[in-house]
């Protein structure tokens, strides 16, 4: 009895002994933490694999994963990027490509524009954890009171006026857009208000077009409507600060991510969760209105836990993972974006008031060099993949708010930020 | 009596007022997310403590806290130790560099961390220093440094120089110098150079940051992952707030007659 | 005796100056490098020689020069307002007054609130324009919200800095007020004087000491303030709350141009290194 004992323990202390460790730092949105909360099923299911979660805001964790990953320092075995990463760093063969998973995973489910804003040749470098679009979000009861009616494909103009009719200061703000400076922030969303006005980040040749006659009226169009019917600090909110102001009742409209749509229509979090309803994102002069965006999962390059790190990948990012939190948290909650079949399941399109348009705006959007009016030579929708974007896009960010709080005119801040955009650009080597 | 009470009061009423926003977080730690973010905001409500369960529950607060104490407790001893020869050296040894060396020292906090990042961060990573205990403690120390030896400095040139020549004649040795006069009376002004260490040592944000991952991670690291979330998060940031800053502040009231008695420059007079 | 004393006391420097200077000379020569390649940190490692371009490039930034204006900004007026209240509260908590320990504590209080934590208070519970505490206050006061950051962002800045600083400086002005001689004082009331003169003569050159260290410790740190910009701010709107620190920051950890960001690094450490001989010129005969 006492040698069965001794065996017992020598196996069990030699498999926590030979327990993997691994390493994953995140951004701290609610999906990622509502993960962490059901890891436990992934540690049940592979015993000798701990999980450390490390989470952090969008802005710290990309400073650090940068950092780490351009310096090799080796500290996460698992790393939250997105679709701005994720094709440079797997061309740069810093990312372990994410082939030969075994067929259950049924990588041909992911959404094509996904898998393909995570791949570089046509490999998949980071498995998508949720994906997102943009698209509107606006209050049945104030369109019902004013006899309003929201189309489902509204044009810009269309939301200028609705907005001015509803802008009831300060119970009720006309419509809530970003203002908060930064290149994933307000430069995003603005980047793609221009697209859908037909323009572009830069021209074939890779000159900055911020001055050109589509931006110009994009964003001049966009700062009247926000100093007039917006709330105020407009200027300084970003996702976060109007999803707040949306679920306390205060906007009449917002156009943001998709993702939003799960927290507006929550019990728990918003005061207005079943006067809620969707529509696209608006088009003007094209109808390509909508941004897309991923946060996936990779590993690093060279690391020492490939096999256990591949496993968490695909826990992460399987049909079982969404139906797990389905069981969990309910339907409504599931990560959005990544898979066919989550659309195809009738559970989810039940409990999901926003899944079919979030779909549809997910396939509209198209990051190819055909994806703007005018073809450019970058890929990516609101974004430019490439690492000067991160300056340009911050830059412009800059400009665009100081814009939207009064303190400088519109063609100031797009002259600035088209000066610098040609600088960082010819610093670069882009333009000869 | 009336100006005493009407003098207290204003005190104390400025003093409530500076208090305030510390008071407003560890009310708003108990408040419901929702709650939280009530205009106009509520102070009667109903209590709860889900905030720090859901923090506990996200990160290992204790882990942090304990690399937070050791850090700073670490390059604190460290810093002291080596700052305590130097400014000696500075105060009482007749040198004709002296304001240069003292200058020198000062100039190696100029240098913006963000400047040597990248540099760190490689030497670091070469040299196996990355998240670990001992690195952030050398760094800390070497970032410190300069202000302990010009407080210290500052301490030990306060005491007269007729007590150091009488214990020469004396005959004391250096180290007897050092450790039986010196320190006993620059007690108060070395514990408060400490507390100034560990109270720095503790807020630091940047290297903390960069440095660290997840084995040497202290709390300034801890309240980057409640920063800025989506979804609401005032009530959770303050929960994670109160537990940040909870061990400093029971050690700087606890020892703040320690940090007010050894800030005394003239009391050795 | 003399002799080897002097020699040991100087021996003794060489430890810590030794660590000192690898730590400046290590980093400092990398830093020296990559200020003239072109680097951004996505490409992985440096690219070319490219001379002076960094310096040009961050020297000719629209931001460069509101950089350091603010930061000369934020120095002086956080020195003017730390030392004034400092001495103002320092003086009140020193005269005689109830419950003095208890006082105390509620003053030192907002200094050993960590910066990230510290900004983040002040950013969303108490100026948030919406639901923050100031906009509670102004209401109550029959006044509009008031967008803080917004509107007076560098105000709102250096408020969230004096909150942290002003304790400092009073704890260390109120211990050096606590060893002035009490009875001087009384002889002088004996004599006369009233507060006023009492003040400026007796008063104040005692606590000048304390005063210039204070000045000395606080610039250098007012020179770094980041953090609360960082958080509260991230430098705008447009460039009105950038300083130095943060703009070399934003080259090197928003946009990971390295290379930039070093050059930076170089500017910033000529210019502080200015100032420091500037204060230290000006205080020698206190030290």
């Amino acid at each position: 009895m006492k040698n069965l004992f001794l065996i017992i323990t020598f196996f069990t202390m030699s498999f926590t002994a030979f327990a993997e460790k691994l390493t994953i730092v995140s951004v701290n949105n609610g999906d990622m933490v509502r993960m962490q909360k059901l890891s436990s099923d992934f540690t049940k299911k592979n015993p000798g694999i701990e999980l450390d979660f490390q989470f952090m805001e969008e802005n710290v964790l990309r400073q650090k994963v940068t950092l780490d990953i351009t310096n090799k320092g080796g500290a996460y075995d698992i790393m939250t990027i997105g679709m701005y990463e994720a094709p440079m760093w797997g061309e740069k063969g810093w990312l372990v490509p994410m082939n030969s998973l075994p067929s259950k995973f049924d990588i041909d489910d992911i959404l094509p524009a996904v898998r393909n804003g995570l791949s570089h040749n046509g490999v998949l470098y980071a498995s998508p954890f949720y994906g997102e679009s943009s698209f509107t979000m606006y209050r049945v009861d104030l369109f019902a009171e004013k006899g309003l009616i929201m189309p489902d494909k509204p044009t810009w103009g269309e939301i200028f006026k609705f907005a001015k009719a509803l802008h009831n200061p300060p119970e009720v703000n006309g419509i809530c857009l970003r203002g908060k400076a930064g290149w994933g922030e307000n430069a995003a969303f603005i980047g793609t208000v221009a697209n859908a006005f037909g323009a572009r980040w830069v021209d074939e040749k890779w000159n900055p077009q911020l001055t050109g006659p589509a931006w110009t009226h994009a964003f001049s169009f966009y700062v009247d409507l926000v100093q007039n019917y917006g709330p105020k600090g407009a200027a300084n909110n970003g996702f976060n600060e109007n999803l707040k102001l949306f679920n306390q009742g205060k906007c009449a409209m917002w156009i943001d991510a998709t993702v939003a749509a799960s927290f507006v229509t929550n019990k728990e979090e918003s005061t207005v969760y079943n006067k809620v309803n969707f529509a696209l994102a608006p088009s003007a002069v094209t109808e390509k209105g909508g941004w897309l965006w991923s946060w996936a999962i990779a590993i690093p390059a060279g690391t020492k836990k490939e096999a256990a790190a591949k496993k968490f990948v695909m826990w992460a990012t399987s049909k079982d993972y969404i139906k797990l939190v389905a069981e969990n948290h309910g339907w409504s909650n599931v990560p959005p974006g990544t898979r066919t079949s989550t659309y195809t399941n009738a559970m989810y399109l039940n409990n999901a008031p926003f899944a079919r348009l979030t779909l549809a705006a997910m396939n509209a959007a198209d990051p190819s060099m055909n994806g703007t009016l005018k073809r450019k030579p970058y890929i990516g929708v609101q974004f430019m993949t490439i690492p000067e974007f991160q300056a340009i896009g911050t830059e412009a960010g800059r400009q665009f708010s100081a814009a939207l709080a009064g303190k400088k005119s519109v063609s100031d801040a797009l002259e600035s930020a088209n000066k610098s955009a040609y600088k960082l650009l010819k610093k670069g080597g882009y333009i000869k | 009596m009336i100006p005493k009470l009407f003098r207290s009061v204003i005190t104390l009423a400025i003093g409530i007022l500076l208090f305030f926003p510390i008071l407003w977080m560890f009310i708003t730690s108990f408040k419901t997310e929702i709650e939280a973010i009530k205009f106009p905001p509520s102070f009667i409500f109903d209590l709860t403590f889900s905030n720090y369960f859901e923090i506990q529950e996200r990160s290992n607060y204790f882990k942090y806290a304990f690399n937070s104490i050791i850090i700073s407790l670490g390059s604190t001893l460290l810093g002291i130790s080596l700052s305590i020869p130097v400014s000696w050296s500075l105060a009482f040894i007749k040198n004709k560099y002296k304001e240069f060396i003292l200058l020198w020292i000062l100039s190696t906090k100029m240098m913006p961390a963000v400047g040597v990042l990248v540099p760190m961060y490689i030497i670091f990573r070469d040299i196996k220093l990355l998240d670990t205990l001992t690195g952030m403690v050398i760094i800390l120390t070497l970032t410190n440094l300069p202000i302990l030896v010009w407080l210290l400095y500052n301490y030990f040139a306060e005491i007269p120089h007729e007590i150091i020549e009488s214990s020469q004649i004396d005959g004391a040795t250096i180290f007897q110098e050092i450790t039986k006069i010196i320190l006993p009376l620059s007690l108060p002004g070395i514990s408060s150079a400490f507390l100034l260490s560990v109270i720095l040592c503790w807020n630091e944000a940047f290297w903390s940051l960069m440095l660290t991952s997840t084995n040497s991670a202290p709390l300034s690291v801890f309240i980057a992952s409640f920063s800025s979330p989506e979804g609401l998060f005032w009530a959770k940031l303050s929960a994670a707030s109160v537990m940040a800053v909870l061990p400093i502040m029971i050690l700087g009231w606890f020892s703040q007659k320690q940090l007010v008695a050894g800030l005394t420059f003239g009391a050795i007079k | 005796m003399t002799y080897s004393r002097s020699f040991f006391g100087k021996l003794i420097l060489t430890p810590t100056i030794a660590v000192l200077l690898l730590w400046i000379v290590i980093p400092l020569s990398l830093t020296i490098y990559y200020s003239f390649q072109n680097y951004n940190m996505l490409d992985g490692s440096p690219t070319g020689y490219i001379g002076w371009m960094n310096y040009e490039f961050f020297i000719f930034d629209e931001a460069f020069y509101d950089a350091i204006l603010n930061t000369f900004l934020i120095v002086l007026s956080l020195l003017l307002i730390t030392v004034f209240f400092g001495f103002l509260f320092a003086s009140l908590l020193n005269s005689d007054i109830f419950l003095s320990n208890f006082i105390k504590l509620l003053y030192i209080s907002p200094f050993l609130i960590i910066p990230s934590v510290s900004a983040l208070l002040w950013k969303n519970l108490m100026m948030d324009p919406i639901n923050g505490f100031g906009t509670f206050l102004l209401n109550i006061l029959n006044f509009e919200g008031i967008d803080f950051l917004n509107e007076y962002p560098l105000g709102s800045i250096i408020t969230m800095l004096s909150w942290t600083w002003v304790p400092f400086s009073t704890l260390l002005i109120l211990t050096s007020l606590k060893s002035i001689d009490k009875t001087i004082i009384e002889s002088a009331k004996i004599d006369g004087a009233n507060d006023f003169q009492i003040s400026l003569f007796i008063i104040l050159p005692n606590i000048l000491r304390s005063i210039n260290i204070i000045i000395l410790i606080e610039t250098i740190f007012f020179l770094a303030v980041f953090a609360e910009i960082s958080i509260a701010t991230n430098g705008g709107p447009g460039t009105e709350t950038t300083n130095l620190p943060f703009l070399i920051f934003q080259k090197g950890l928003q946009n990971f141009d390295v290379g930039e960001s070093s050059a930076g690094g170089l500017i910033a450490v000529v210019l502080a290194n200015f100032v420091a001989i500037f204060l230290i010129k000006n205080m020698s005969k206190n030290i």
